[in-house]
């Protein structure tokens, strides 16, 4: 079945997640151009990007060919995997367990890094050091991409999603000019983390031949409970953290 | 050879991060696709018994990953 019960989710996941891998990367890429500038800070990106490119053109399609339940299940159980280490983090610094991630601080890291000391080839590191954050943090939405699109047939919805994601952190970069420190991380990592565990749980699932009650439309609804376990746990887990004694 | 260490521990890294957490999911998938099947249970329960599975482990793995920390 297609549509928007189908396509729907992944086009949101694919879009969720994107958005955060590419703050991510903007905030290295912004530190390559400030210190070293934009023509390595850009080469870099740009070799990443193809290379991406070049991932999802040959690993999409091949997929397809892969026999439908043996992929399911195989993709379901790496999407649980991913998506429970996201969401696992993310619950865990929604409870002040671990600290969150801190834009600001990574880009004042690398323009600190890149400063350093006065190397002739320091172009060469400053274009691999882009390139490293675009593939990188890339790597993950490829995965995402591939995952929700060749297991449900929405590889061009999933497509444009991530594809929406990059325009819109680009944008936001050339206007900004500065690392994207306002975006609110933890909140993003969390419903990825919702809704690629939801995928992965239901993908299993279809590869083991289950019936999921309501079809496609039992992907929102395990969003819907994990959601809620999750922030369930949040105070929980908030309140193992506090040593016996000490105030929170 | 160290880029492709480097590249291969970061794509391990996309899916395993606390071992215990992606021990505990793969070997509970292989419990529900391929012993449920051979249990009394109505077929029409296996899938919310995978999920139910699924969602105690994230729990566990939380809180207790949240009294390490506070030792």
């Amino acid at each position: 079945m297609t549509g928007w019960s189908h396509s729907g989710p992944s086009v949101v996941a694919a879009f969720l997640a994107s958005l955060v891998e590419f703050v991510e990367a903007l905030t290295i890429i912004l530190a390559v151009g400030t210190v070293r500038g934009w023509r390595p800070a850009l080469t870099g990106a740009g070799a990443g990007a193809l290379l991406l490119l070049a991932l999802v053109l040959l690993f999409g399609p091949l997929l397809t060919r892969v026999p439908l339940h043996p992929l399911q299940l195989g993709i379901g159980v790496l999407m649980l995997l991913f998506g429970m280490r996201w969401l696992r983090k993310a619950i865990l610094r929604a409870a002040g367990v671990i600290a969150l991630h801190d834009e600001a601080q990574a880009y004042a890291a690398e323009t600190a890094r890149l400063g350093v000391g006065v190397d002739a080839r320091r172009d060469w590191v400053a274009t691999a050091t882009a390139f490293k954050a675009v593939v990188l943090e890339g790597l993950e939405v490829v995965f995402i991409v591939i995952a929700v699109g060749a297991t449900g047939g929405t590889l061009i919805p999933a497509s444009l999603g991530a594809a929406a994601a990059g325009v819109l952190v680009i944008a936001l970069g050339l206007i900004v000019h500065k690392p994207l420190a306002r975006v609110p991380e933890n909140t993003l990592k969390f419903t990825v983390g919702v809704l690629i565990t939801s995928f992965g749980v239901f993908w299993v699932g279809e590869g083991a031949g289950f019936g999921w009650p309501g079809g496609d439309w039992a992907i929102p609804g395990l969003a819907a409970l994990f959601l809620a376990a999750a922030l369930a746990a949040v105070p929980v887990a908030r309140a193992r953290a506090v040593p016996v004694g000490g105030a929170a | 050879m160290s880029v492709i260490r480097t590249a291969l521990s970061e794509l391990w890294g996309l899916f395993i991060d606390d071992g215990s957490l992606a021990l505990a999911l793969v070997a509970w998938s292989a419990v529900a696709v391929w012993l449920l099947p051979l249990t009394p249970a109505a077929p029409a329960s296996h899938a919310p018994i995978l999920f139910l599975g699924c969602v105690t482990i994230l729990i566990v793995n939380v809180l207790a990953s949240a009294r390490r920390k506070s030792r």
